[in-house]
């Protein structure tokens, strides 16, 4: 678990690629420092150029969104609930009577918490099926990946993403015109290495792995931390909604919707039936109504 | 490192965003630049808290939640967008217009060809070569980001994306459409002997039927490319849009051929009937609310883009109709198709960028 050094699979080489094994990544943010160590080695990395130096006001957070050329973003949310039993300032000693910290959190109850968000690679992903170009692509490791050569940038993928990941690099940005987004360090793949972002997490609060292993790693750490009086812990991996299961997935502790994630995201090829049958509809009576006018006039 | 010159070129980029986030903070203090504080703070607010400090001993505070502070209320992860706003510009709602008239132009050639009206299929089937198969495309490809590789939209033939069937129905309306103009115009001025003639009529009638067949999918597929998307103000109108562009388009053609001189009774009754349309489209929008989940369309501003065209197409359009007054039944029912393009593609941005759409769709 937690604390496996360089033990851990994130320091490992693999053959993931070449045994075409799901691979996913697995975020807690129960034991992220917001050090924004994975968007600096994201950054760094893929040469994904600066998109601005602003300043949001939002705690710590001057990243603000997943965008273009914002691959990972370490999300700052600050709340007035209760943490869990953890001891903390001046009455962290380790020995505190338990009273005495439950009181002083009844009182002003606040929690920090990080979370590092990235682009969820969906079992059934938005802007891969809305893609007209076919470059986007399924890997052999099951991430989505844009073939930045074959992209003509026609911005259909980004208001197709249920999650608002994917966008298009505004001028004057290098590489202007293309839509980007995480590429699940596919390069790094290939030759047996782990993705930039989980390399450098130095609390394993990114964890790249088996996405089976993962699954299994994440269901023992809710409950680990729901024991730990985090009644509020809960996966962030929706298989119920049509997309069916996310290959980087997440530990909340909260709502979904407080970490700016739709609780029921939807692939909008579901919208495609009803829409379609509405627009033939219109198109044979458009047809029906012109040579009907024709006929009786 | 990258190279001073590219920084400097960078950071002028964003000298925009400075500047309005300047002016934001201007118009949150209302006294001018160098005194930028929240509304409420002034110096009778320190006086209060001196007073409460002297009386009581203890100020209650609320940590870094300072009154005006990083913990505003906002819906979601601090405001921030859950989904992205489409990045499509002014060319997009214009492709909606000149797809939609071009498109219906050919069906409205298809009734002229079967009809015996030979002057109108002619100029009709004009108006659907350069509406649909010149200016859509150059608009299409002019909204790329990468328009050098436009020629990649025919990479692939993918059913369940909207955007590559439409780029396929272009490609097919505009072989069709170029090939029934062609034939239709040799027909049209007897270039061949008696029998050949007959036959060349026949053939520009099968390169209509098909432009017809692909104009109509042409003037509706973009409902359908905006209606399948995750911006909740599309998706939950996905029914509505279809109809709405396709009869706006059969209503553009009708009332553009008319205004060409075509005054005949079949683009009369058209026109009624997608004046008609339109107005039950607005009854329907009008009722069909959701909330919160697309307040953009009946709240926001830009709301009443899609609305005032909706009323310059549907009953402003009926009426004038009813009275007589063609041409400006005509013209009214043109802007209104026009207005109310770029008033879905601006509501689609301002629904994009509210969290608070998003979350309230996923409770409907």
């Amino acid at each position: 678990m937690i604390g496996e050094g360089t033990q851990s699979t994130n320091q490992r080489r693999h053959t993931y690629v070449q045994d075409r094994v799901q691979v996913g990544f697995f975020t807690d943010p129960s034991v992220c420092i917001g050090c924004k160590a994975c968007e600096v080695a994201c950054k760094e990395w893929n040469e994904v150029p600066d998109d601005g130096f602003t300043w949001t006001g939002n705690s710590y957070d001057n990243t603000g969104h997943l965008g273009a050329s914002t691959w990972r973003h370490v999300m700052f949310l600050e709340q007035d609930r209760p943490k869990g039993n953890q001891i903390v300032g001046s009455l962290g000693t380790g020995n505190a009577d338990p009273s005495a910290v439950a009181s002083a959190e009844a009182e002003d109850p606040f929690r920090w918490i990080f979370l590092s968000d990235v682009c969820k690679h969906c079992e059934e992903a938005g802007c891969l099926e809305a893609c007209p170009t076919g470059s986007i692509v399924r890997t052999e490791v099951g991430s989505v990946l844009v073939q930045n050569d074959v992209c003509n940038g026609c911005g259909y993928c980004v208001v197709s993403c249920p999650f608002g990941v994917i966008d298009r690099r505004p001028e004057p940005l290098p590489d202007a015109g293309g839509a980007f987004k995480c590429t699940f360090c596919y390069d790094r793949q290939k030759s047996g290495l782990v993705p930039a972002c989980a390399k450098v997490c130095p609390t394993e609060s990114i964890v790249f792995g088996r996405l089976d292993d993962l699954r299994a790693r994440g269901a023992e750490r809710v409950r680990q931390l729901q024991d730990n009086g985090y009644s509020d812990a809960q996966l962030y991996d929706p298989m119920e909604t049509s997309v069916r299961g996310i290959h980087a997935f997440f530990l909340l502790l909260g709502e979904p919707n407080d970490y700016g994630l739709p609780s029921k995201p939807q692939v909008p090829t579901i919208y495609l039936k009803s829409a379609w049958i509405a627009a033939f509809a219109t198109a044979a009576i458009s047809i029906t109504a012109t040579l009907l006018a024709f006929a009786f006039q | 490192m990258l190279p001073a010159t590219l920084c400097a070129q960078r950071s002028k980029a964003f000298e925009g965003s400075r500047a309005a986030y300047r002016k934001a903070v201007r118009k949150n203090s209302g006294q001018g630049e160098q005194n930028a504080r929240a509304p409420h703070m002034n110096e009778q607010r320190l006086e209060q808290l001196r007073e409460k400090a002297w009386q009581e001993g203890v100020v209650p505070g609320r940590g870094v939640d300072v009154v005006g502070g990083p913990i505003p209320r906002k819906p979601g992860y601090y405001g921030e967008p859950v989904v992205k706003p489409p990045v499509w510009t002014w060319e997009v709602p214009l492709y909606f217009f000149f797809g939609g008239l071009g498109g219906m132009s050919a069906v409205i050639a298809l009734g002229g060809i079967l009809f015996h009206y030979l002057d109108l299929a002619r100029m009709a089937i004009w108006t659907a070569v350069i509406a649909g198969t010149v200016l859509s495309p150059i608009l299409l490809i002019m909204d790329l980001g990468r328009p050098r590789l436009f020629l990649n939209m025919l990479r692939v033939f993918k059913h369940r994306s909207a955007m590559s069937m439409g780029a396929w129905i272009l490609t097919a309306f505009g072989m069709s459409a170029v090939s029934g103009l062609i034939t239709l115009e040799l027909y049209a001025h007897h270039i061949f002997p008696d029998a050949p003639d007959q036959f060349l009529r026949f053939v520009a009638g099968i390169f209509v039927f098909a432009s017809a067949i692909f104009g109509s999918l042409l003037a509706t597929y973009t409902g359908v490319l905006i209606g399948a998307t995750a911006i909740p103000a599309w998706f939950l109108h996905r029914t509505l849009l279809p109809i709405h562009f396709g009869t706006a388009g059969l209503g553009s053609a009708a009332g553009l051929l008319e205004l060409l001189g075509h005054r005949i009774a079949a683009l009369n009754f058209l026109g009624f009937y997608a004046a008609g349309v339109e107005t039950v489209l607005l009854i329907w929008l009008s009722v069909a609310k959701h909330g919160k989940a697309d307040h953009a369309i009946h709240e926001h501003s830009s709301g009443w883009l899609i609305r005032i065209g909706e009323v310059l197409a549907g009953p402003l359009a009926l009426v004038l109709r009813f009275f007589g007054f063609i041409p400006w039944a005509a013209i009214s029912f043109l802007a209104g198709a026009l207005v109310s393009r770029f008033g879905w593609i601006a509501v689609g941005k301002v629904s994009g960028v509210d969290p608070e759409s998003v979350f309230a769709a996923e409770r409907l």
